[in-house]
């Protein structure tokens, strides 16, 4: 699986969707996740990339991991396990 | 129903070993907060806490009794002594057998899991000290308070995570107003700084890596302590009887359930706690001059709890001080309104108001007079103290000057 993939796979569950109903585009918002889903769903990413992502629930956006969308997502994914191999 | 004062307080936390230094350094803003000195720290990612420093067992403790406290029961009997010492009661007869324990905590003997998981899991021994299961449980530091003061009466733990010392606090007070105590002994203690009681809260990632900062604009996060605080609550006649010094009355609380989110607060449930222990008190929202904050510094309580202020107190909230002296010695969960109380006590007796230090920028969801770094000098007649835990369930204390 790609990177994408997994982390739709992560997503979905979390949203209780199929995989085919969340996109690149999904924002969490619109997918139904909430401050606790998102926390999860930062775990499980953790977890599946063995990489450690910068996030405090005080203030999401102040941190480098763009947790706005499914993309961004990716992308800080890609970009963190550059960083931590 | 009979008036309920409190005659003795003790304490141990990270600004001080006993009341008298805790109260110096809540009125000096002294910050209790630094690096954790733990085992395995370095594998944390939260590496800073309110931790109590110079507190040895050995030579305090003997060997047996050392065997038997958890962290969370040596700090409870050191406060617990303290209070009861400055009381002047002793139990005996009649006394001891309808006085009792009622004590907070939200992990009890977490260093004792601690300690003891590692021993099975990670240095794979197959065996573990005979006592583990009395160290640990949750009403041990209540227990040992009861023996080692003769108290006979009702004794029991009270866990509501970060309200589960004003809960207790909050039954005990029921059990002295309504005559079925003539005193209990109260508060609460707490003692996670250990790898896996910080690691755990490292998880849910609403915790701060420098500083504790409520009210604060720039605020992001708690910051954990440890500790206790334990007083005596006693009847009025009772206490004058015996020309007791009397610290200040406790003249009411309320408890209510946020029925939504286990992490989550509510303004709703905040306002029905607070509104609540003022209608049990007989208290005008226009008396009260001090508020201990539930103040956590977080994002979410921070500004929930102020909303909620402004919606109880209406124009008097602009009027009346607000602080959080989390701000100094970290989040004692469930130690941690028992702690505060002695900043309630301060201002009641002292006329002094404990600061909320850390504070660098204005947040205009928490316009209210949150005492900003520095203490100040004020008289106040009433103050309440707010616990608001996760779960949703909210205990609020309310105070009179004696």
């Amino acid at each position: 699986m790609s990177i994408k993939d997994k982390v739709i796979a992560i997503i979905a569950e979390q949203a209780v969707l199929e995989p085919s109903e969340v996109s690149m585009e999904s924002t969490l918002e619109d997918l139904g996740i909430d401050s606790l889903g998102l926390v999860e769903s930062i775990f499980s990413i953790e977890e599946e990339f063995d990489i450690s992502v910068p996030f405090n629930a005080n203030d999401p956006q102040a941190s480098d991991f763009d947790i706005s969308t499914v993309a961004s997502i990716v992308a800080g994914i890609e970009r963190l396990q550059a960083e931590q191999s | 129903m009979k008036r309920v004062v409190i005659t003795g307080a003790g304490t141990i936390n990270a600004l001080g070993h006993d009341v008298p230094s805790t109260l110096a350094a809540m009125r000096e803003g002294v910050c209790g907060i630094g690096p954790l000195e733990l085992r395995d720290v370095e594998r944390l990612s939260i590496q800073i806490g309110g931790q109590v420093r110079g507190f040895e067992a050995e030579g305090r403790y003997n060997r047996q009794q050392i065997s038997l406290y958890d962290r969370f029961t040596q700090f409870t009997l050191a406060a617990a002594k303290e209070a009861i010492d400055q009381s002047g009661l002793s139990f005996s007869g009649e006394l001891a057998a309808k006085s009792g324990v009622v004590l907070g905590t939200a992990g009890g003997g977490v260093s004792t899991w601690d300690d003891n998981y590692r021993s099975v899991y990670e240095d794979g021994k197959n065996r573990v000290h005979p006592f583990v299961v009395p160290k640990l449980m949750n009403n041990a530091a209540a227990s040992h308070v009861s023996m080692e003061h003769n108290l006979k009466g009702p004794s029991f733990t009270v866990s509501t995570a970060c309200a589960s010392s004003n809960h207790a606090m909050a039954q005990a007070f029921t059990m002295v107003r309504s005559g079925l105590a003539p005193a209990m002994i109260t508060g609460g203690s707490e003692s996670m700084l250990c790898f896996g009681g910080v690691k755990a809260w490292e998880g849910l990632r609403v915790m701060s890596r420098d500083a504790c900062r409520p009210f604060s604009a720039n605020r992001n996060g708690m910051v954990q302590g440890e500790g206790a605080g334990v007083f005596v609550f006693e009847e009025y006649e009772h206490a004058r009887a015996r020309g007791a010094q009397i610290l200040c009355e406790v003249a009411g609380f309320a408890m209510s359930s946020d029925a939504s989110d286990i992490v989550m607060p509510s303004k709703n449930g905040a306002a029905r706690a607070m509104a609540g222990a003022l209608a049990d008190a007989g208290i005008s929202r226009e008396e009260v001059g001090y508020i201990n904050a539930h103040g956590t510094g977080t994002a979410a309580n921070d500004k929930t709890e102020c909303a909620a202020v402004a919606d109880v107190f209406g124009p008097h909230a602009d009027k009346l001080m607000i602080s959080s002296t989390k701000s100094m010695h970290g989040h004692l969960i469930g130690g941690t309104g028992a702690v505060e109380l002695l900043a309630c006590i301060m201002a009641l007796r002292d006329g002094v108001i404990a600061p909320t230090i850390g504070y660098e920028e204005p947040d205009p969801e928490c316009a209210l007079d949150v005492v900003p770094n520095d203490a100040r000098d004020a008289e106040v007649k009433v103050a309440i103290s707010n616990a608001f835990a996760f779960g949703g369930m909210n205990a609020v204390l309310a105070l009179r000057a004696a």
